[in-house]
């Protein structure tokens, strides 16, 4: 079989080999329908790759590793990326591309093309899975055609498609992909056509942007949209947007544009058009025999269809778990850089602002029904943000994937998170914490007399230097007991800073860590391996990239400190409950106030999960654990089980981190930590971030360490592999 | 017995079930050596037993240090057992026993493997019974969990 084949020989291939998609545009062209130039690389030469070059097994292992069942979405984002890399970095062998090469320079020459998936199955008629796998607009010249054919393949096992495996039947043995290639049209205008609207039976759907339809399928641009009679094709009714841009191609992928004033007054379709776009889709719908859904563009007045797939239930929203939800993580990079300008300067701003107030309020001078009142309105405060959190804060991270994904495909690195290297030191607020730690730990190691003092509970005068920094630490970053989100409160005051401090203090300074990588030089390569036109959206993609690494430590910062100011509330509250000259009637009306109602959360005893020792008996211990590598380095220490927030405050320097994660709050301890372990998976976790900031040995994705590893057992952990061992007896 | 201690139990147990084969470690004069043994284990999993002809070099090697290794595994020879396979190394110590006061052991022996009744028979086979003291159950690559055995 020849390894790009012409539209007019794809029907005779049949569907098994060139995919749903391609056999679906070989239909509608086989009945005198205009669509683009198309040619379809079949199923056999992804076969026939996987098998000669051995990736097939690279790929069994990859997703064998740890079962899928227990991944967390980050760690299956992980997966994705490492496969999508052994794609990248793994060439055609050289008889297959070859001849690949000789007909794709025969049959596209350098005219820009779109490369689109068309897996088998991919848009059948009970299910649709659209948006799993990757298509990729206004690519030219041989050898980035055949590199975008790789990717399209890789996306077989993309983090999306690995989610839906159960559904869409994926399976590494028998899964295959076709690739669609097809001449990018230069389209005036585009969009897509639903012969029937999923909100209403009697209706038909167009939607409309100028320019390419990208835009329109990333939802970057607001389309007009059209609702028709679906037996008269009568308008109905139209929604017209705030038309401002479009998207066209670039010298490589898609640049936006802004439109002339009389575009962006004028809606993109005429009447005609959209009788003519109404016309052709009932006639695909007679020839599928099903209504669709189309992708059709307009140029020189010439409507041409990109693809139609059945309209179906999507296979997304049937499902009643996150995983659609984790979908909707996946921004375009104009959506981020909106997300970014939201976040760093109307978030940020106003959560510090929101911080500072409460931290300003003086709580002492309320009465009891001011305080009832003001500790209600910080947990709405709190709750909003918990809110933001989730909908801003938690997408702007895929910035760092987003890029990732960037400099894996414009570098082929070997490894596919050499990008991790240009994202570090971006001035973490948790890094900024972590440096006042050290150096009121300096402070103490260099005054033997308040080392005596702070040893004996005395707190040195509110005007020595030592105090004066503390209370500016404790001012900015609260007393480090408190958790975001977990709940539990700050009940353990400057002592416990105190005690956190001397065991810093006892602990010789650390040279700074060094990984021998020039990262400027990495940084030069991968701008240089763009083409010089796009090397300003590299750079825009790297900096995007770096403040999502910061604000995703960042953000938990200030919301740490919007917490703590709910949590001073409540402690004042508590005080005057206990408090003798507090009377009977303050007493009622301050129990009145949901978080004094209820007795302050005993961790120790509720929360503490019993390492489950007593039932697994002594004679049945773990040896070796595996995780994934998330920081190079080999380390032993004894092992710190983190249960509660209050454990940390007992880390000794040269103990091992082990918990099942920890948020940036949690993560002062870290300097003291020989390794760190982590039961949360994924590369990009705070502990793992914080970790690699230290140049600590790291390890995630420990599925049940903390059942399997007792406090003080001696482990080492090898942060190149991903193993942890557990010292036992010699044999 | 916890769960998770009766499970990794039953594992072994279903591996050596299924496996004929174990890989014999022995050790004479600092080399080590290795064979591969038919064998059988109690229901405890405490006990071990295998035939030998007393001529080989792993009875020999066993009669000067008694401190042995096996390992059994079910791997297929395929790309995926690398983290399908399971594996399971055992320590202990040998012992040759008399097959005529042992008979309970020996038929236990030769239910799981009926082809070397007549190999048992002859009087310079030897069988012998390995006391376990731990085993070392790996899977998916690379996870190991230790068990120390119950005399």
């Amino acid at each position: 079989m020849k390894p790009l084949l012409n539209i007019d020989e794809c029907l005779n291939a049949g569907k098994d080999q060139v995919g749903g998609k391609t056999y679906c545009i070989a239909k509608i062209y086989s009945h005198g329908i205009r669509v683009p130039k198309s040619f379809c690389v079949p199923c056999k030469i992804y076969d026939d790759y996987l098998d000669q070059s051995r990736l097939k097994e690279r790929i069994f292992f990859e997703i064998n590793r740890k079962s899928l069942e227990q991944m967390r979405w980050e760690e299956i984002w992980d997966t994705s990326l490492r496969i999508r890399n052994y794609f990248l970095i793994t060439p055609i062998p050289e008889k297959i591309e070859k001849e690949l090469a000789g007909l794709i320079d025969k049959y596209c020459g350098n005219t820009p093309v779109a490369v689109r998936s068309s897996a088998p199955g991919e848009d059948s008629a009970s299910n649709s899975f659209a948006g799993l796998h990757d298509s990729f607009l206004n690519v030219s010249g041989t050898s980035e055609i055949i590199k975008h054919i790789k990717l399209v393949w890789a996306s077989l096992y993309s983090d999306a498609a690995l989610l839906y495996r159960k559904e869409l039947g994926l399976d590494i043995q028998t899964s295959r992909m076709a690739v669609v290639i097809q001449e990018l049209v230069a389209s005036d205008k585009s969009g897509i056509f639903f012969g029937l609207n999923p909100s209403g039976s009697n209706e038909s759907v167009i939607e409309s942007v100028y320019g390419l339809n990208q835009a329109l399928v990333d939802g970057d641009i607001e389309p007009d949209r059209w609702i028709l009679s679906r037996s008269t094709g009568k308008l109905i009714r139209h929604t017209d947007p705030v038309r401002k841009r479009y998207a066209a191609p670039g010298k490589t992928g898609i640049v936006f544009q802004e439109l002339k004033d009389h575009e962006a007054k004028t809606p993109p379709l005429n009447h005609d058009e959209i009788h003519q776009i109404w016309k052709t889709g009932n006639r695909l719908e007679q020839i599928f025999g099903k209504p669709q859904d189309v992708e059709w563009t307009i140029t020189n007045g010439e409507l041409t269809i990109l693809q139609a797939r059945p309209i179906t239930s999507t296979g997304f929203t049937e499902t009643d778990d996150k995983r659609s939800w984790y979908l909707t993580l996946h921004r375009s990079y104009e959506n981020l850089k909106k997300l970014y300008d939201k976040i760093e300067h109307h978030l940020i701003p106003k959560m510090i602002s929101e911080a500072d107030k409460l931290k300003q309020q003086d709580l002492e001078i309320l009465s009891a029904q001011s305080l009832c009142s003001e500790i209600e309105r910080r947990q709405k405060i709190y709750d909003h943000w918990v809110k933001i959190y989730w909908a801003d804060f938690i997408p702007f991270a895929h910035g760092i994937r987003l890029f990732g994904q960037v400099y894996n495909d414009a570098v082929a690195p070997e490894d596919p998170y050499e990008f991790m290297n240009l994202l570090e030191n971006t001035g973490l607020k948790s890094m900024e914490r972590n440096s006042l730690i050290e150096k009121l730990a300096q402070m103490i190691r260099n005054d033997k007399a308040l080392k005596t003092e702070l040893e004996n509970e005395r707190m040195p005068d509110p005007s020595h230097p030592f105090r004066v920094l503390l209370d500016s630490f404790v001012d900015q970053f609260g007393d480090l007991s408190c958790t975001t989100g977990s709940g539990s409160e700050c009940d353990y005051g400057k002592n416990a800073v105190i005690h956190l401090l001397l065991e810093f203090a006892g602990r010789p300074i650390k040279a700074g860590k060094s990984n021998g990588i020039d990262t400027a030089q990495l940084k030069d390569r991968y701008i240089k391996s763009f083409p010089v036109d796009r090397r300003d959206f590299a750079k825009e993609v790297l900096s995007l990239g770096r403040e999502s690494y910061r604000l995703r430590d960042d953000d938990n910062i200030h919301l740490g400190r919007i917490e703590a100011g709910l949590f001073e509330a409540v402690r004042e509250g508590r005080r005057r409950l206990i408090h003798p000259n507090t009377t009977k009637d303050d007493v009622k009306i301050l129990l009145k106030a949901p978080a004094l109602s209820l007795e302050p959360k005993d961790q120790s005893r509720e929360e503490k999960v019993s390492p489950d020792k007593t039932a697994i008996e002594k004679w049945i211990s773990s040896r070796q654990i595996v995780g994934h590598p998330a920081g190079p380095g080999i380390s032993s220490g004894l092992a710190r089980l983190i249960q509660t927030p209050s454990d940390l405050l007992s880390f000794k320097q040269g103990e091992v981190l082990v918990c099942q994660g920890v948020d940036p709050n949690m993560t002062f301890v870290v300097p003291l930590a020989a390794a760190v372990v982590e039961e949360r998976g994924g590369m990009l976790i705070h502990g793992a971030i914080i970790a690699r900031e230290y140049g600590l040995p790291c390890i995630t994705g420990a599925s049940n360490a903390m059942k399997l590893i007792e406090n003080g057992n001696q482990i080492t952990v090898d942060g190149y592999l991903g193993i942890i061992t557990c010292h036992t007896e010699d044999l | 017995m916890s769960d998770d201690t009766q499970q990794i139990l039953k594992n072994i147990a279903q591996l050596f079930e299924s496996q004929s084969f174990a890989v014999l470690s022995t050790q004479k004069n600092d080399q080590p050596y290795s064979s591969l043994v038919a064998f059988a284990v109690n229901p405890d999993l405490n006990y071990f037993y295998f035939l030998t002809p007393n001529t080989t070099r792993k009875y020999d090697n066993l009669k000067t240090n008694p401190k042995v290794c096996i390992l059994v595994n079910d791997s297929r020879n395929q790309a995926d057992d690398v983290y399908n396979a399971v594996s399971v190394t055992g320590t202990g110590v040998a012992q040759i026993i008399d097959k005529s006061i042992e008979q309970k052991a020996l038929d236990l022996y030769l239910k799981k493997n009926p082809n070397l009744k007549e190999f048992s028979k002859a009087p310079t086979t030897a069988f012998v019974r390995i006391s376990m003291k731990r085993y070392f159950m790996v899977n998916r690559f690379q996870n190991v969990v230790e068990v120390k055995v119950k005399q």
